[in-house]
């Protein structure tokens, strides 16, 4: 409750038109050279010390990436992306590697706390209800501070940069790099496996609870850097963990390049919780700027029993293309997918899920809130299929799209492939806008126009925002709030 | 408190109000009755803020102030209140957050302190009580599936808590059953005092007996074509509108 009227401060303390994040921090950084070759992958890999099996792998995605044509299949435009005029790594010359927070750039500090995060661990003690949430936080490229890691280790969880994962968990790395998500996959995801930068690694052992939500907040900072992280997450029998994903970038003119890939691997009887906050800068407004997300996010139910679900809170980038998935290979495993997808101004949105049932009595539930406001354009692409072993597979899909003003648009495109005839999908969808009448009676209680749409966007997306840990609903509300600002009156 | 000079509105090119003039003192409850179509609605919209009117002549003052220049969420600051004929559903939004969210809109625009929540949650719950409604409803998000009745509730608990100077009461004892009548009606004499000034609309004398107004007039074709005391209620209800119907060129 408490969380729709912090929405409406937030709306009223916030100057209209100014991106709140973007300030860019005078950190000097090391760059690799503009473009792409094999020098430069043998570059990323010699920055990061990597072993030998490491360098190889990159060089066969690299390989494997120049026979590949990007995808033209979403329903978004942009400038064509010239992939040699981007830089490939770049990373705080102060911080070469995790350290203790002592040592991390104050000016870092300084900016993370603009963000909002709580990185000093003290901060994230002191909130006594607050649960505790351990931060890797990711500056560009490099991971600059982990906290936490001590009393994760005590219960076995490792949760590290995939950087130092290589080195210290090799065999862990090896056995599920790429195994979710291969490196043939697509053309994004190919690069990202010859490029990426960094990211977190999380392992959590069989049969244990992770003490913690784990968090790792993403920022990109140089001007030209592609993002490429890439993120792990392997939950052991019976294990549970829940991971949150928070981003946030400051404002640049160009186009930023984000090509992400986060694979989860559920074994028998665990659960991963995915949650993702993304503010990334939109673009001003006439589409200028703004962060491009070409992201593959997937997730594998190897186990039997086992359990994924993603929850998304979409509000910013000039582009998204983003379809966390689930594979339910486990017998009884489930899939869940909530989502609210915010576009505004000329942000174009192409997202949504698939649901691959491969197992028996396999489930899944794809709830699913878009939001257009502006000239933005949001869709809603998802497939649910049931292979033809996959008997007993039961999806349930609910998309509901809400417009504001004449100039926007939304689209919904679900796709369904029973492989098998006792597969059960339930598909329903809605389209409605705000109506004037629901805003004048808001206002007429006191209500100005902007407070009044947060509040209604807030209803709208409440049973997704229910699936957030509490204190990042009120996160996602407040950037919902932001996020919808200019888009009425 | 209330002085309506001379307005003239219409929407979508239909003239709906024709020089309708019309005053309600501080602490005074007026009631106003009339024929399906001749506007009341369309009065207590634009007194609130209802855009898509057009205003092509004459004001609305409250104390001296401007409605017609104002935000409706001003409007409300200032102490304006409707009850809706049709009040609205707000799909997800908790009728407690709602009531919230408006009682610190309000508070903020007026430069106060905004109520802390354990006070607040008293308060809901007192007026409520007093209402007759069950304290699960104030979870549910706000109008949706309630009955016609608590809906018209509803109104009259928004209306106790953000204790408005001027309120308008548009039919709210229409789809009440006799017991809520007498309870709606109660809440409205509670709030009764030397300030507060009422326009009550309804179609009914049986309101009235509850809530005994001040004045009666009635309305027809988008004008007060007639003013009295409480008796003339009564006579109304003997006779219908034909008398007025009959006047208008
Ligand atoms: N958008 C519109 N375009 C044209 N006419 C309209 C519009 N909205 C309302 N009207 C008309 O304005 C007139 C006044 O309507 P209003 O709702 O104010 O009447 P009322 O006195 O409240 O009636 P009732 O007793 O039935 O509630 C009606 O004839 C109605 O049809
Ligand atoms: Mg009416």
């Amino acid at each position: 409750m408490a969380a729709d009227l912090e929405t409406i401060e937030k709306v009223r303390s916030i100057d209209v038109g100014e991106y709140k994040y973007g300030f860019v921090s005078d950190i000097e950084s090391e760059l690799a050279p503009k473009g792409l070759n094999e020098g430069i992958v043998r570059y990323i890999s010699a920055k990061k010390n990597e072993p030998e099996w490491m360098t190889q792998w990159r060089l066969e995605a690299y390989r494997r990436w120049l026979t590949m044509v990007e995808p033209n299949w979403a329903r978004v435009e942009h400038d064509a992306i010239d992939y040699q005029d981007l830089h490939y790594y770049s990373a705080p010359k102060k911080s070469p590697g995790p350290k203790s927070l002592d040592e991390v750039d104050p000016e870092l500090l300084r900016t993370y706390a603009k963000l909002g995060i709580p990185l000093r661990e003290q901060e994230v003690l002191a909130g006594v209800e607050r649960p505790r949430v351990a931060v890797d936080a990711v500056f560009d490229s490099v991971s600059v501070a982990t906290t936490f890691k001590a009393e994760l280790a005590k219960v076995g969880v490792i949760f590290c940069p995939i950087s130092e994962a290589v080195h210290t968990h090799p065999e862990l790395v090896k056995k599920y790099l790429g195994s979710v998500v291969p490196v043939t996959d697509n053309f994004f995801a190919t690069l990202n496996s010859a490029v990426f930068s960094d990211g977190s690694f999380v392992y959590i052992p069989p049969g244990v609870r992770c003490p913690m939500e784990l968090s790792t907040y993403f920022r990109i900072n140089e001007q030209k850097t592609g993002q490429f992280e890439r993120t792990l997450i392997i939950a052991d029998k019976g294990s549970y963990v829940s991971y949150l994903e928070g981003c946030t970038a400051p404002k640049r003119d160009e186009n930023q390049l984000h090509a992400a890939v986060v694979e989860l691997i559920a074994h028998d009887d665990a659960e991963i919780k995915y949650s993702t906050v993304q503010n990334w800068y939109q673009g001003d407004a006439n589409g200028k700027g703004g962060i491009c997300r070409f992201v593959t996010t997937r997730g594998d139910c190897r186990g039997a029993q086992s359990r994924i679900s993603w929850t998304q809170v979409e509000t910013g980038s000039a582009i998204t293309w983003k379809y966390p998935s689930c594979i339910l290979r486990g017998d009884g495993s489930r899939g869940e997918f909530y989502s609210i997808a915010i576009s505004n101004g000329r942000q174009q949105v192409d997202s949504g899920t698939k649901m691959v049932h491969l197992g028996k009595n396999t489930t899944s539930r794809i709830i699913s809130k878009g939001i257009s406001a502006g000239h933005s354009q949001n869709t809603y692409r998802g497939l649910v299929s049931a292979h033809r072993k996959a008997s007993g597979a039961r999806n349930f899909t609910n998309c509901d799209s809400l417009l504001i003003g004449e100039n926007c648009g939304a689209h919904t495109v679900p796709y369904m492939e029973a492989g098998n005839p006792s597969a059960q999908f339930e598909h329903e969808a809605t389209t409605s806008k705000i109506s004037d009448d629901q805003l004048f009676y808001c206002q007429a209680r006191g209500l100005d126009a902007e407070e009044a749409t947060a509040l209604i966007v807030n209803g709208f997306v409440r049973d997704v925002l229910q699936q957030l840990p509490m204190e990042f609903a009120v996160e996602a509300q407040k950037l919902i709030a932001i996020s919808l600002e200019g888009s009425v009156g | 408190m209330l002085k309506i000079n001379n307005l003239h509105a219409e929407i979508d090119g239909k003239k709906i109000l024709n020089g309708l003039t019309l005053e309600v003192r501080a602490g005074e409850v007026a009631a106003i009755m009339g024929p399906n179509g001749s506007g009341k609605s369309t009065l207590s919209y634009i007194i609130a803020g209802r855009p898509g009117y057009e205003v092509t002549a004459g004001e609305v003052l409250l104390n001296g102030q401007n409605l017609l220049e104002m935000e409706p969420n001003a409007r409300a600051a200032a102490g304006v209140f409707l009850a809706f004929q049709y009040p609205l559903e707000i799909p997800g939004v908790a009728t407690m957050t709602f009531l919230k969210a408006a009682m610190n809109a309000q508070a903020r625009q007026r430069g106060e302190a905004e109520s802390t929540t354990p006070d607040f949650i008293k308060k809901v719950r007192g007026a409520a009580k007093d209402l007759k409604i069950d304290q699960e409803m104030l979870k549910r998000p706000l109008n949706v599936g309630f009955s016609g009745g608590e809906k018209k509730r509803m109104e009259i608990l928004q209306m106790a808590l953000l204790a408005p100077k001027f309120a308008i009461l548009d039919e709210t004892d229409s789809g009440l059953d006799i017991d809520a009548l007498r309870i709606v009606a109660d809440g409205v004499n509670a709030l009764r005092n030397r300030e507060r000034g009422f326009l009550v609309i309804t179609h009914y004398q049986r309101l009235l007996d509850y809530i005994r107004p001040d004045s009666v007039h009635v309305m027809a074709r988008g004008e007060i074509v007639r003013s009295g005391g409480p008796t003339l209620a009564l006579e109304l209800e003997k006779s219908g509108y034909a008398a007025y119907s009959d006047e208008a060129a």
